[in-house]
């Protein structure tokens, strides 16, 4: 292994290999992490669940940190609730009632009004529904009172859509009005920052029902990766799209890359009609449309990224590189110091390991490493054109939802450009290493 | 010698010659005849295997027959005159009008004689009637679509490629001038960006100069409705090719150019090249007789695989770009499973690749002299 010691060595002369081999051990961090953090059963059925989950994310919002970026700061988006403990309710038992309060406190400095404000309660009883009052407390001291509502099994209270709430705010719309220092004085609007408290107090007529609530305030951006037209947290495919795009990458890379080695080494052996249909066949293999014939595939038979994984590889397996490793085989198959080995009697298999593979590794490591940018991209164009795979999160599928859905021209460029930063580091990556390492494999390709 | 001898000697001399020639011309001929014979081969293969896939391997013929059974029933339901048949006379009728629709579409035969009729036609370069699309025109030629659609895809890849080529090359001989400098340096940290294709930087581009700065549209290839005089035009069209061109140009340029440097730059540090740099040869001397002269075969190939590229168009760079031609026909095609426009389009790129594989060899011979028409392959 002292190869491999020299080869780090060599390669820490480089600093975009130092750089490379940084990025790729992060991504390849993050290929652990993701699966740890989230199985992937997880992570497909978030992916592909509606409103039900995602009800908490307000639609198209970037992420918050876009706001460090902005002079107008804008809301950031937050729920908390009762169910998680990050409220605690308080319980007052009377003779026949039960009430519960909870309060909900929260610090507002956003230069924007939240898009939508909504509770959503779920109870617990047998017969009578729990009533519940919602009140607000500005900055300031003032105490508003928002509304009340009886509640069913499950119910949402969306207080910017209350209309009697809003004729009490002066005909301003709630998730205005109950930020302003004044609501009725229209013409001059002042908007109040500081710490808000929603305070609602549920009364139940059973002693043993029980009630959740859950605030959520709707802004315009929300948590570190944004949402998409779905409200979904852009954040589960940028994690899990790692580790697909590398495990994409490297398996097709290392597998073509390999099966090259083994197909030109049987040809260069055998020779005669074997070595002449290898040929052949790499020529036919030329001649068929390699993403062409991968979009028939995925439109016509199966979009599963196993099936592609597969065609891939299936037209990959007779590419041109067998050209370039067949005519390095045939140079070491006759080379001298194979024949010497030949006649003191070396076994076949001591000739290929020690000196037939040795020879190669110059030639394959590099090309390994710089083949596999390209099979990322390859996933994400697929997925691009739409023929991503229909339950797996991955970058590609983020900028086809985002084309699809006109992000660019509604100015949502964070859809677009977090999967395509991503991939664009994660095939720069890949590439800088491997370029360093072909020049310190060959080094006559540096030039002098 | 004598003057006798002197004349049997030329005769001989003239007579080997001429045997040469002979010699040579017949292993040229037979070689041309064995390898158009490999490549017409080749190309039968590629097209015989893309029909398969763009039919399933048959599957395709089974949802256009439920196609037709169901067109038939539709139309059978709305027919008042048939309302007074009987149930078995309905049926008998319904299968009559099926086999008849079927017959119509061909779907008669068995898939596996229908696939050598698609492929002789394919090579025969009769691409007959598309199954679904139509040109803009209304026609539902497979050739007219093609042509229609050629133009857009020949001018974006063929500019493009005309002065990407350019392009590299003047720069690569001018970085492997200076070897080592600010630029060399530069091209060669840029190279690795060139792993991301022509769309990926395109969707950058667009961000950046249509929907961040608006200075420019964001697809498609003339403004609608398309201007009426011809300046008009070709301005919009202009317009519409530059951030194509700058992408595929981004995505290109710096691995090219790193790989002409290294190129010119082992053959320039060839002994010869020392020599006439002693002689006290100008550089641009060198550069024309001693660096392009030997590289000449590899420079051709290059400019040929560009001219076949600008062919193909490119399916996903099309789409992203909203750019009319074959590419983005193809994915239409493929949706409509429209398999005769599938084949037409595989079918061209599959011959143009032969022939450009076959006077490649040829023209090695003419600009490289060390190169004999027949002669390399013998040996190894």
């Amino acid at each position: 292994m002292k190869g491999l010691k020299q080869t780090l060595r060599e390669l820490g002369r480089y600093p975009s290999a130092v750089a490379g081999l940084i990025i790729i051990m992060i991504l390849l961090g993050i290929s652990i992490y993701a699966p740890i953090a989230m199985p992937y059963s997880e992570a497909v059925s978030l992916w592909r669940s509606d409103e039900n989950v995602w009800y908490r994310n307000p639609k198209f919002a970037p992420p918050a940190w876009t706001n460090w970026f902005r002079s107008e700061k804008l809301a950031t988006s937050f729920a908390m609730g009762t169910e998680d403990g990050t409220i605690k309710k308080e319980v007052i038992e009377g003779e026949t009632t039960k009430t519960i309060n909870m309060v909900f406190p929260f610090d507002f400095t956003a230069d924007t009004f939240p898009d939508e404000l909504s509770i959503f309660f779920k109870s617990n009883f047998k017969e009578k529904e729990p009533f519940a009052s919602v009140t607000w407390i500005t900055p300031d001291g003032r105490e508003i009172r928002v509304g009340d509502v009886s509640l069913g099994a499950t119910e949402t209270y969306r207080i910017s859509q209350d209309e009697k709430l809003k004729r009490r705010l002066g005909g301003l719309d709630p998730q205005m009005g109950l930020f302003v220092v004044d609501p009725k004085a229209k013409d001059v609007l002042v908007m109040q920052n500081g710490r808000y408290e929603l305070r609602v107090s549920v009364v139940s007529f059973e002693k043993d029902a029980d009630v959740d609530a859950e605030f959520v305030f709707y802004g315009q951006v929300h948590g570190w990766f944004g949402t998409d037209h779905m409200r979904r947290d852009l954040g589960v495919a940028l994690l899990w799209g790692t580790p697909i795009a590398l495990a994409f990458g490297l398996v097709a890379s290392l597998t073509t890359t390999v099966a090259h080695l083994i197909i030109a080494a049987i040809g260069v052996w055998y020779g005669g009609w074997i070595d002449e249909l290898i040929q052949r066949i790499t020529e036919v293999n030329l001649v068929i449309p390699f993403l062409p014939i991968l979009i028939m595939i995925g439109t016509l038979y199966s979009r599963s990224i196993f099936v592609l994984f597969g065609a891939t590889i299936l037209l990959s397996l007779f590419g041109g590189a067998i050209k370039s490793l067949r005519a390095t085989f045939m140079q070491i198959k006759e080379a001298p110091y194979v024949e010497a080995a030949r006649s003191y009697g070396a076994s076949n298999w001591r000739i290929i390991l020690q000196y037939l593979i040795p020879r190669l590794i110059p030639l394959l490591v590099p090309a390994l490493v710089t083949a596999i940018p390209g099979y990322v991209f390859l996933e994400a164009s697929l997925a691009v054109l739409g023929l991503g795979d229909p339950i797996l999160p991955t970058w590609g599928k983020l900028i086809n939802d985002a084309s699809s859905n006109g992000a660019l021209y509604k100015g949502l460029y964070y859809w677009v450009l977090e999967p395509a930063v991503l991939l664009m580091i994660a095939g720069l990556a890949f590439a800088m290493l491997g370029f360093s390492l072909d020049r310190i494999f060959n080094p006559r390709l540096r030039g002098n | 010698m004598s003057q006798a001898a002197q004349t049997i000697s030329d005769r001989s001399t003239v007579e080997i010659q001429r045997r040469a020639m002979a010699g040579s011309l017949q292993r040229i001929l037979r070689y041309s005849v064995m390898r158009l014979a490999v490549l017409f081969f080749t190309v039968v293969a590629g097209v015989y295997i893309t029909i398969m896939v763009a039919n399933m391997g048959g599957v395709v013929d089974k949802f256009r027959k439920a196609e037709i059974r169901e067109g038939v029933q539709a139309s059978m339901m709305g027919n008042l005159a048939l309302r007074n048949m009987t149930p078995e006379e309905r049926a008998a009728e319904m299968e009559k009008r099926i086999a008849i629709a079927e017959k119509s579409a061909g779907l008669d035969q068995p898939f596996i004689i229908r696939s050598f009729n698609y492929l002789s036609r394919a090579l025969t370069l009769n691409f007959g009637r598309s199954e679904f699309l139509a040109s803009d025109s209304g026609s539902a030629q497979v050739r007219l679509i093609i042509l229609e659609r050629l133009p857009p895809t020949l001018l974006l890849f063929g500019t493009t490629n005309f002065i990407l080529f350019f392009l590299e090359i003047l720069i690569a001989l001018n970085l492997s001038r200076h070897y080592g400098s600010f630029w060399d340096k530069f091209f060669i940290a840029m190279s690795p960006t060139s792993a991301a294709p022509g769309w990926f930087f395109g969707i950058f581009l667009l961000l950046i100069f249509a929907a961040l700065l608006q200075w420019l549209p964001f697809g498609g290839m003339v403004s609608a409705p398309p201007p009426e005089d011809t300046l008009g035009y070709a301005l919009s069209l202009l317009e519409h090719m530059i951030l194509p061109i700058a992408a595929i140009t981004l995505s290109a340029l710096f691995i090219s150019v790193y790989n002409w440097r290294t190129f010119f730059l082992i053959y320039s540090s060839e002994d010869y090249v020392d020599v006439a740099k002693a002689k006290g040869l100008t550089n641009r001397d060198i550069e024309r007789r001693y660096i392009l002269r030997p590289t000449l075969p590899n420079i051709i190939t290059t400019f040929a695989f560009f001219l076949i590229g600008s062919w193909t168009g490119a399916p996903i760079f099309e789409s992203v770009f909203s750019w009319p031609g074959l590419g983005q026909t193809f994915i239409t095609a493929v949706g409509l499973t429209d398999t005769p426009v599938i084949v037409a389009s595989t079918v061209i790129f599959g011959y143009l690749l032969a022939i450009t594989v076959f006077l490649l060899d040829f023209i090695y011979a003419l600009v490289d002299p060390r190169v004999k028409v027949g002669g390399g392959e013998a040996k190894s």
